[in-house]
């Protein structure tokens, strides 16, 4: 029996086109053969698929028939929920905007860190601060500047710092600004004449700028009598002030007025004077009308013109004050008779001369 | 669209004696009532018109079959059957797209249905994707005849004419070589 036939007797088999008889004869056939027994079971499957296939594609075909028939656009318009425009634009774009909102979120903080606005909230104020911070800095610089003077004018190489002090007794004790001998290994005070006297430090209150000297040579013999008096009180706004110190190798003279009663970033400790201070003058006495003394001259501010500082005289006095006893040979008595008082800015300066040293600072850093 | 087809929604013992005896209008009713409910489930959900007719016909597929294979009990209403296995078979296609966000917007009551229908239908359409491409890789004519006498049932008859064969034997001859091929091309197929 060849292929073909076989094929024939399973779909006729398959189809119930066979008589009893022929039936019969073929399934006995089945059992002996099994290779036939075999292409019957899958030809009955295929034949299966087969059907199963047609129906779909028929069913498929009817549906499709009477989807033709709907209105499938119309419809959709009437069923689809239309949410409004933004959420619309959220769903359809959603992933675009979150990438966006991230850059820019990224980019706000980022500018923010670096503009250091997350230091404070307040914009302004830490610029002032910052600012404020600079000054103190500049200020410093300047200290170091006033103390070191220039050293093309020095006759000695040796000499690092520079800067004025003024008698506070007759016997040699000598008030200067603490930065002015800072990490001084030797100090000399020079008076008008151009005559050097060894000085120690007596005593420092670095914190109110304020230091102590005393003269301790042999070739020093006592001044005369201190001509100016320390005021105790505080000095009022627009008072006429002047000052005289070492910019230079001669004595300096400058004046001005008491511009304000608090000094740097509102610093009770200080006077603002409009007096021009330069490098050297720091450690001056700053004067009255009067011939009082009001301050210690301290620094120039560099970021505002006319700006300059002096420490005011109730801090010297309560340095005075704390000079330890036993570091003293005698008790410190201050001059109380003013012998300047009445006498013209000229003659003041004329007779305070005597009394303003330049400091004169050795080694140290 | 004809009177008779626009009829009312038929009721699901209508729909089932309808499908059962081979009804065309029942079929016609049943499918234009439940289509707009698998339609706003669908476009409301991620889906185009034609992802809606696609689950919709599968699910009166499946239906159909179920109805015809004498197994279909209904438990719940035949609508909530039908939204329930689209909806099934919606979530299934959205994650196979990667598309699926997690939830699902529904209009309808919905009872679970039971993996193994959804499964049963897919591997019937794995068997038909076979013999789909079995037939076009069998190539012409035998396609041609293949498709006449098994799904179009023609008869030999016609099929002789059309291809212009002397006799049925030459055209049964040919019939069978092409039934050997179609069937060793089906089955070789994984």
């Amino acid at each position: 029996m060849n292929e073909h036939k076989l094929l024939e007797e399973i779909e006729r088999y398959l189809n119930g086109e066979m008589s009893p008889e022929e039936r019969l004869q073929f399934e006995a056939l089945c059992k002996q053969d099994t290779a036939i027994g075999n292409k019957l079971a899958e030809h009955r499957l295929f034949a299966k698929t087969m059907k199963q296939y047609s129906d779909r594609l028929a069913l498929e075909s009817r549906l499709a028939a009477i989807h033709e028939e709907i209105d499938v656009h119309t419809l959709a318009e009437e069923l689809m929920i239309h949410p409004s425009w933004i959420v619309q634009l959220w769903r359809n774009h959603h992933s675009k905007i979150s990438v966006a909102a991230s850059i820019a979120i990224f980019a706000i903080l980022g500018t923010l860190f670096l503009s250091g606005s997350f230091a404070n909230h307040d914009n302004k104020y830490i610029e002032l601060r910052r600012e404020v911070g600079n000054l103190q800095r500049k200020t410093e610089s300047l200290n170091q500047k006033v103390a070191q003077n220039a050293s093309r004018t020095n006759r000695d190489v040796m000499d690092r710092y520079r800067g004025t002090g003024f008698a506070i007794t007759a016997n040699g004790l000598i008030a200067t600004a603490y930065h002015v001998i800072n990490d001084a290994d030797s100090v000399y005070v020079e008076n008008a004449a151009g005559k050097s006297f060894k000085a120690d430090v007596l005593y420092t209150e670095p914190e109110n700028d304020i230091a102590i000297l005393r003269i301790a040579d042999n070739s020093f013999k006592n001044l005369s009598p201190i001509p100016y008096t320390f005021k105790k009180g505080e000095s009022d706004l627009a008072e006429f002030v002047y000052t005289l110190g070492y910019p230079q190798d001669s004595p300096h003279y400058d004046d001005g007025k008491l511009t304000s009663t608090m000094g740097l970033n509102g610093d009770s400790l200080d006077y603002q004077i409009s007096v021009t201070i330069n490098p050297g003058n720091s450690g001056g006495p700053l004067m009255d009308s009067r011939g009082n003394v009001i301050g210690v001259v301290k620094a120039k501010e560099t970021q505002m013109e006319g700006v300059h500082f002096a420490v005011k005289t109730s801090y010297l006095l309560a340095a005075i004050n704390n000079i330890p006893a036993d570091s003293l040979t005698k008790k410190i008595s201050l001059n109380t008779k003013n012998t300047l008082a009445g006498l013209s800015t000229v003659q003041q300066v004329k007779k305070l001369k005597n009394y303003v040293f330049m400091v004169r600072v050795y080694g140290g850093k | 669209m004809n009177k008779e087809l626009k009829g009312p929604i038929p009721t699901d013992s209508e729909v089932i004696l309808g499908i059962l005896n081979n009804s065309e209008s029942v079929l016609n009713r049943l499918y234009i009532a439940y289509f707009p409910m698998v339609l706003q489930l669908i476009i409301n959900n991620n889906g185009t018109a034609d992802d809606a007719k696609d689950i919709y016909q599968e699910a009166i597929i499946i239906l159909y079959n179920k109805i015809k294979a004498g197994d279909f009990e209904l438990s719940s209403k035949l609508k909530t059957f039908i939204y329930s296995v689209c909806r099934r078979l919606w979530l299934k296609r959205l994650s196979q797209m990667n598309r699926y966000g997690g939830d699902i917007r529904d209009f309808e009551d919905y009872s679970p249905v039971e993996d193994d229908e959804v499964d049963k239908q897919n591997e019937l359409a794995i068997q038909f994707t076979k013999m789909e491409s079995a037939l076009q890789l069998l190539g012409e004519p035998c396609k041609t005849i293949m498709e006449d006498f098994y799904i179009h049932n023609r008869s030999m008859q016609d099929i002789c004419e059309r291809f212009g064969y002397t006799n049925a034997d030459n055209a049964k001859t040919q019939k069978y070589k092409c039934l050997q091929r179609l069937k060793k091309l089906f089955f070789q197929q994984k």
